[in-house]
């Protein structure tokens, strides 16, 4: 299975680990990931107002890239799957929006909504199937008591992300044990990092990572996973230091034997 | 139409939230992770806009502590969306020249070598146009 693949800014820069390794995993697991073409940043936050339009073509021209090759367009960045999904729906959903947004657009044909977004997670939920993933397992993490940070940009709005139940949310857990290891869960799993707030007033996410760190160290993690570039950033430059914190496609790659190959 | 009034009307049409349907919950207020560092309320918002009291709401502290983390726009029992609605006065004020809560000659020194790109084009897409 071929899909098209927006790796986003970060991932090009301080978070290529995370796309290494999620590119060495899909490879082992027999789907393929094809970067669309000149892709371009997709702003990093959903632009809130009902009247922004410019903001979200990046999103609707690699929405439509990705129509036009026929594929369904995987993200792994939280926070591109946040923006290109919401977009989407704008696309699909909202008259004005999806006009104008057209009429910069120029297509051959109008852009509609018509491609599917699936975060990395989903592809291996919905597509591969952790009972699969579990089979292609050689190095299962048995023992590993490891905790979800979900945060907000996955799992909110719930009724556009339709990525899980945004107040008790299962699958990352479920990928924990498909990879051989015990998800702890706790609850600030999903509760927010801080988000953009740690740029000018790194105290309040201290405040906030304090709280999430405590939490999983309380429910007994010895690690947080997550999927998000600048979640990661703030736990671990905010937080207190009790638990490491990784992406998730580290230890999937570990689990697959893939890890080594990435380090190289 | 005075400018009070235009302004309760902008911000209704930016963020396409009718204040009139919230029931005075608190739920949002409940679920904010910056309740504690805001001046004006989540719950309090709508109030502001129906009283188009604007003025109090573009200068309060609240405008540059939500994070956008959508927990009261899940949380709503009646769909109101506090999040968009403060997300509007925010606009209103930073589509006015040189209104900017951040500007790039602050960036350097708010630098460090594990900062993502993600939070520099999150935050000059929710402080500035």
């Amino acid at each position: 299975m071929k899909y098209s693949y927006y790796p986003g800014c970060t991932l090009r820069t301080k978070a290529k680990d995370l796309d290494a390794y999620a590119r060495a995993s899909a490879v082992a697991l027999g789907f393929e990931l094809e970067e669309i073409e000149n892709w371009q940043c997709c702003g990093g936050v959903y632009p809130l107002g009902s009247d922004e339009i410019a903001s979200k073509l990046s999103s609707v021209r690699a929405l439509n890239e990705a129509k036009e090759k026929g594929q369904d367009l995987v993200t792994l960045c939280s926070a591109c799957h946040h923006v290109i999904k919401r977009v989407n729906d704008d696309m699909k959903n909202v008259d004005d929006i999806r006009t104008r947004a057209n009429n910069y657009m120029q297509l051959e044909e109008p852009y509609a909504g018509e491609t599917e977004v699936l975060h990395f997670l989903e592809v291996l939920r919905d597509r591969v199937g952790f009972d699969k993933i579990k089979e292609k397992v050689v190095n299962p993490l048995t023992g590993k008591k490891i905790g979800a940070y979900y945060g907000c940009l996955l799992l909110r709005p719930g009724k556009i992300l339709e990525f899980d139940n945004p107040e008790n949310p299962t699958i990352i857990e479920d990928f924990i044990r498909a990879i051989g290891a015990t998800p702890v869960v706790y609850p600030y799993r999903n509760e927010c990092c801080g988000g953009y707030i740690s740029l000018k007033e790194k105290d309040m996410s201290k405040n906030m990572c304090e709280r999430i760190m405590d939490s999983a160290d309380g429910m007994g993690a010895e690690m947080l996973i997550t999927a998000c570039p600048l979640c990661l950033y703030n736990l671990k430059k905010n937080g207190n230091d009790k638990l490491p914190v990784v992406y998730f496609t580290e230890l999937l790659a570990e689990a697959l034997g893939v890890k080594e190959e990435v380090a190289k | 139409m005075n400018t009070a009034k235009k302004q309760a009307e902008l911000i209704k049409e930016i963020s396409g939230v009718n204040p009139l349907k919230c029931m005075k919950c608190g739920k949002c207020s409940a679920s904010c992770p910056s309740y504690n560092e805001m001046d004006i309320k989540p719950h309090q918002f709508v109030s502001y806009v129906v009283n188009e009291d604007i003025e109090s709401l573009v200068n309060s502290k609240s405008l540059w502590k939500c994070l956008s983390c959508f927990a009261c726009v899940e949380r709503c029992p009646r769909d109101v969306k506090p999040g968009k609605l403060i997300d509007a006065a925010r606009q209103v004020v930073v589509r006015q020249k040189g209104q900017d809560y951040l500007s790039p000659n602050e960036i350097p020194e708010l630098l460090d070598p594990d900062l993502p790109q993600q939070l520099l084009v999150s935050a000059f897409r929710r402080y500035r146009r």
